[in-house]
């Protein structure tokens, strides 16, 4: 909820905004150059400020974001379709519903990450099995939050429905989905951001570029700076991804 | 005045849900545009009896006739305005309305000026239901009614949501349209004020289970004034039947 609108308010509410961040900051400057910490576990923001300037030059920060951006968009997208798909189907059928039911539940508390092995001796360690696991992360949210936004559609516009003996088309398409459209955004939010968390998942096993590919490599060559600037581009660029979702989902839903 | 058709023909009609009994032999005739005011407190099963005859609710015993068919299943015959405008948030007033048309209808956007008109919202056809006031919405929701041209229009508290003000205006428009359009309407209410004001008849109800108690006729002379002594007298008939051992109000006697 935005606060006032005044101009001294505005920016009291950002600086609230920021505020935290900014001590988080100074505390770690403070651990680093008065602590008892060793630098070489724990490098200063300073460092990873450097160690990120360094990247940026030379192309390798830009390259390892947009390999694995690209590789969730891919996932991601294909995973909207089918679940979209499939949910639009369940929640509108119940003997379908009751056809697929036992199979999703068995699926669904199967982590992505456990799909890992699988992936790989199926697919190897190419593309292809990143694209599973980022598919399989994305999926289950998706489907299940249309699924459930379909049944939760307001009974009381179904009854309006039969006075107006509206068709099963107009119904379909002008009452029950945007009826479920909240819930089927909130879906895709979760999905997207889960299939975040899955890229790096999978390109930490297997994978020669990427964020996650980032974060084991720096692991192995004793690079605290980069792990840590490969775990705060996670954090920075899943932010941004979901604040581009809410931005859209606000202007769908242009009417609420 | 010469003998009417029957718009709507209500014989014994008995409700249970489960054990309970909601309804209790209830007969009732509406002739072709008339206007019948139900009264009863709440949870006496006003709602349940219009929307038997609407068709949304089935019936465990007896018969309801609409326009001499058995009410089998909601029709866009027969409109409805809930006590909720029940318009779709993500449809403006325009597609609302269009959306209540039957499929192929031709000239839908003559349809909906129409009818926008006749409630005096034609400047907020493109407006989304939340942009609206509660009394806005709901005349939207009568509009969207009448778009339909039912023969019968059945209104369960429609003015309920809203306050003294808004309601007494909208009751003048109903009235109006009423007498424009001449449709049956069956209004259920719990304002004995609503009642008199609109019905040609009131029918009062007793609860546990629901009955008709008495069926008063009004006076056209109570749809003109609010204030004269035929109005406060039809008023007091209504009153006493749910008080009749209390004293009444002194801003009741005469
Ligand atoms: N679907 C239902 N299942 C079971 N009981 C119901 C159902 N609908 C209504 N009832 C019961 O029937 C009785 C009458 O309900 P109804 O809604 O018709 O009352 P009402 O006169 O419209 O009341 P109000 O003025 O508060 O709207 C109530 O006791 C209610 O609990
Ligand atoms: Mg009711």
């Amino acid at each position: 909820m935005r606060a006032k609108k005044s101009v001294p308010g505005q920016i009291g509410w950002w600086a609230l905004y920021f505020a935290f961040p900014v001590l988080v900051v100074l505390l770690w400057e403070y651990i680093c150059h008065f602590g008892s910490v060793k630098i070489y576990n724990m490098p200063a923001p300073e460092i990873i400020l450097k160690d990120a300037f360094e990247k940026i030059q030379d192309g390798i920060l830009l390259k390892h974001i947009s390999v694995s951006f690209l590789r969730v968009l891919e996932g991601f997208l294909i995973a909207a379709v089918a679940a979209l798909i499939l949910g639009v189907l369940i929640g509108l059928n119940k003997y379908f519903e009751r056809f697929t039911e036992l199979v999703l539940q068995i699926l669904k508390p199967i982590p992505p990450i456990a799909w890992i092995p699988l992936a790989i001796l199926w697919f190897g360690i190419g593309e292809s099995s990143k694209l599973y696991i980022i598919f399989y992360g994305a999926f289950f949210p998706i489907l299940l939050n249309t699924v459930d936004g379909i049944h939760n559609v307001d009974k009381r516009y179904l009854e309006l429905a039969r006075v107006y003996e509206v068709d099963k088309w107009r119904l379909t398409w002008k009452m029950i989905l945007p009826g479920a459209l909240p819930s089927i955004l909130t879906g895709i939010r979760v999905g997207l951001g889960n299939a975040w968390v899955c890229v790096v998942a999978a390109e930490m096993i297997a994978a020669t570029k990427g964020v996650g590919y980032m974060l084991s490599n720096g692991r192995s060559m004793s690079r605290a700076d980069d792990v840590i600037l490969a775990m705060l581009l996670i954090g920075i660029v899943g932010k941004i991804m979901d604040d581009i979702l809410k931005v859209i989902s606000k202007r769908i839903m242009k009417w609420s | 005045m010469g003998e009417k058709e029957t718009a709507v023909k209500i014989s014994n009609l008995n409700k249970y849900f489960a054990d309970l009994q909601v309804l209790s032999d209830i007969s009732l005739d509406v002739k072709k545009g008339e206007f019948i005011s139900v009264i009863g407190v709440s949870g006496c099963g006003k709602s349940t009896l219009i929307r038997i005859i609407g068709g949304l609710e089935t019936l465990t015993d007896g018969e309801v006739l609409v326009n001499g068919e058995t009410v089998k299943k909601p029709s866009r015959k027969v409109g409805f305005v809930f006590q909720d405008h029940r318009l779709l948030p993500w449809l403006t007033v325009e597609d609302n309305i269009k959306l209540a048309l039957e499929k192929g209808t031709k000239d839908t956007d003559e349809i909906v000026d129409k009818y926008l008109k006749l409630v005096g919202l034609e400047s907020f056809k493109k407006a989304y239901p939340t942009q609206l006031s509660g009394g806005m919405a709901q005349r939207v929701a009568i509009a969207r009614a009448l778009a339909n041209q039912p023969d019968i229009l059945l209104l369960d508290e429609p003015f309920g949501a809203l306050d003294a003000i808004t309601r007494i205006s909208m009751q003048q428009e109903l009235q109006k349209i009423w007498k424009k359009e001449n449709i049956t309407m069956i209004l259920i209410t719990h304002d004995i004020a609503e009642a008199v004001f609109l019905g040609e008849r009131v029918v009062v109800m007793s609860s546990r289970p629901g009955r008709v108690k008495d069926i008063i006729p009004v006076d056209a002379v109570c749809h003109y004034q609010r204030t004269g002594s035929d109005f406060a007298r039809t008023r007091d008939r209504i009153y006493q039947e749910f008080f009749r051992d209390e004293e009444m109000p002194f801003a009741y006697n005469i």
